[in-house]
């Protein structure tokens, strides 16, 4: 027992880790950004935006994964402009990983984060407004303090989703052992191949990961906004 | 000139009905309330003076400095208007200290000064010893006080309240209404005050605008507005309930006297210049000025006033006083009997009156029915404009043919 699992490649784990703390980050930001647009702003098309962000969740991880790589591919602009920039093709690399779990974890946070911006009482940031504030010292110190255990709630669970991309994944970074091979893509190849030990070990892990991690925005939603 | 002075149209779409605020005050330092019921505009007009709520077309000046201004295109940002907003909610920024929500509006003033004016306030709104809790430890009243304090902390050149007393204690409201009296002595700044209860307008206003379907339909001083409403949907939204419709039976200029006929009873009135014998007219008499009087007491001695034989209907006490819903008595040949009763529909055949606790027990009103209701001719308001003359009513279209020949 303690010999297999000191064979097991912890690569996948530490893989996906790092690529769901990136993710998570990039789509804090995004994420952020578009809950407020969508929240506080009022535009033409504020509706049809927030379906398109909403559309990786209803969307088969294929499809999507299928519209990714035709956009990043090395043959497309997007694709040729991230390899002038940095050097190598974006797809079939780890970072490929980054894009696909954050195309997973935006529209989750943008859905919650939109809904706790909502809620922030408007005559709270008026009267803020009345106060001579402009509207990004209302957005970092009213605003997002107000909703921080929304928002807070809505990042863990966009990192949970993030940790656990397959789909995706495997349709633009590939499964590559020690190089793209994620832990959900690590526990296809280990069931396929009939590694039963590694497999168990990594579901549990992402069990109890997701377990923890429900729990835990449950917690922060559960208690009240301040 | 007026510090504040501002007239603007907005047209809003309220669930596919159109609705139009079509607004035009002049307000000086003092308190000015604006009344009236809930949906007629009150809260957006204070939304569009602060800068949430951009009219279609109009101008806004404050002090001489254009906030808004349809024709050139003006329209200043609420974080430069420099204006208090006390929110019906409050408002306070629930994650911050009483203190730090006081120093969130004068960020810029050096950090001395700062403290210097945070102090003064939290002592001016006895929240020395709140200072440092935040909104959800507080009271509803220190709530109510550390939100009027952060409104002028930052020294508004106006200040907008909404509602300030919903929700509050009556015990509280006699505070926040001596609050308020010290900041329009201490800030010699306009003062607007949306309310829906007369009683708080005519408490604290200076002035009072009247709003009706997003228009101010009366201005004047509380008093005035009371005594002399302009129309009787104003007078009903005063609270005054005791309105009728009439003709003119007598006007008489040398003893300032007229005869007001409703289908019930005959009233003596004060003369109505610019009226004539036979016009159609609505008045009203607010139900405290109704006194009772024992049915053997003697006939009106001067004419100044008008007794009517009434039987109590019913009687619904309030803390403080007694209010009567009077059935006028027919009695035949009476003051009160119709002329032509079969060509009257029934009006409104009952007066209010309402009368002290102590009268009531000192005149045993309990213990007798029939009363005479006297009317005073000087409580009598007669709103201006013509009103529809009663139906049947034979002596006004005989009277407005006579004025045509």
């Amino acid at each position: 027992m303690w010999n297999t699992l000191a064979q097991i490649d912890w690569f996948p784990f530490w893989l996906s880790l790092r690529v769901a703390v990136i993710a998570t980050a990039i789509s804090l930001v995004v994420g952020l950004a578009l809950a407020y647009l969508l929240a506080r702003h009022e535009f033409r098309g504020r509706e049809v935006l927030d379906s398109v962000i909403t559309l990786p969740i209803v969307l088969p991880p294929t499809v999507l994964g299928y519209y990714l790589l035709v956009l990043l591919g090395r043959n497309s602009g997007l694709g040729r402009g991230f390899e002038a920039v940095f050097g190598f093709p974006l797809v079939f690399t780890w970072q490929a990983a980054v894009v696909a779990a954050a195309f997973h974890s935006v529209p989750l946070l943008v859905k919650s984060a939109r809904a706790a911006l909502e809620s922030v009482d408007r005559n709270i940031e008026n009267a803020a407004l009345t106060l001579g504030a402009s509207e990004s010292r209302i957005f970092f110190q009213i605003t997002l303090p107000m909703a921080r255990r929304s928002v807070l709630a809505a990042t863990v669970f966009a990192f949970a989703r993030a940790l656990g991309d397959f789909g995706v994944t495997i349709m633009i970074a590939g499964n590559m052992p020690g190089r793209t091979q994620t832990m959900a893509v690590a526990i296809y190849d280990a069931v396929q191949s009939g590694n039963t030990l590694p497999a168990n070990l990594m579901v549990l892990i992402i069990s109890l990961t997701a377990i923890a991690i429900l729990y835990a925005t449950n917690r922060l939603q559960g208690e009240r906004l301040l | 000139m007026a510090q504040l002075e501002f007239t603007f149209r907005k047209r809003l779409a309220v669930g596919g009905a159109g609705f139009e605020l079509d607004i035009r005050l002049d307000c000086d330092a003092g308190i000015t309330v604006l009344f009236g019921a809930s949906g007629s505009g009150k809260t957006l007009t204070l939304e569009a003076l602060a800068g949430f709520l951009k009219p279609d077309e109009g101008r806004i000046l404050l002090h001489d400095s254009i906030l808004f201004d349809s024709g050139s295109g003006v329209c200043l940002p609420p974080q430069r208007r420099n204006i208090g907003y006390v929110f019906q909610t409050y408002a306070l920024f629930p994650h911050m200290t009483v203190e730090q929500n006081l120093a969130f509006g004068i960020q810029r003033v050096p950090a001395l000064e700062r403290r210097r004016r945070i102090h003064e306030m939290l002592e001016l709104f006895g929240l020395i010893e709140r200072a440092g809790r935040r909104p959800g430890e507080l009271s509803g009243g220190e709530k109510q006080r550390a939100s009027i304090a952060r409104a002028l902390v930052t020294e508004p050149r106006l200040l907008l309240l909404d509602e300030p007393v919903r929700g509050l204690d009556y015990p509280l409201r006699a505070d926040f209404y001596e609050i308020l009296r010290n900041v329009r002595e201490r800030y010699r700044i306009p003062i607007l005050l949306v309310t829906h209860d007369v009683a708080e307008g005519f408490f604290l206003g200076d002035r009072m605008a009247v709003y009706g379907g997003g228009r101010i339909v009366q201005m004047g001083t509380p008093e005035e507005v009371f005594h002399r409403p302009h129309s009787p949907a104003i007078a009903r939204l005063l609270g005054i309930s005791n309105i009728f419709s009439g003709v003119i039976e007598e006007l008489d200029p040398m003893s300032d006297r007229s005869v007001l006929k409703t289908p019930q009873f005959s009233i003596a009135a004060p003369y109505l210049p610019g009226r004539f014998r036979g016009d159609a007219v609505s008045f009203c008499i607010p139900r405290e000025h109704v006194a009772l009087l024992a049915t053997g007491s003697a006939r009106s001695a001067n004419g100044r006033e008008t007794r009517i034989p009434v039987r109590i209907a019913e009687e619904v006490f309030t803390p403080t006083t007694v209010r009567l819903r009077l059935d006028v008595v027919n009695s035949p040949g009476g003051p009160g009997t119709p002329q032509d009763s079969d060509a009257m529909p029934s009006g409104p055949g009952s007066v209010e009156s309402e009368v002290s606790r102590a009268a009531y027990q000192k005149m045993k009103i309990a213990q007798q029915k029939d009363w005479l209701a006297e009317l005073p001719a000087a409580s009598i308001h007669v709103f201006p404009g013509q009103s529809e003359p009663p139906l049947g009513s034979g002596l006004g279209p005989r009277a407005r043919a006579e004025r045509r020949a």
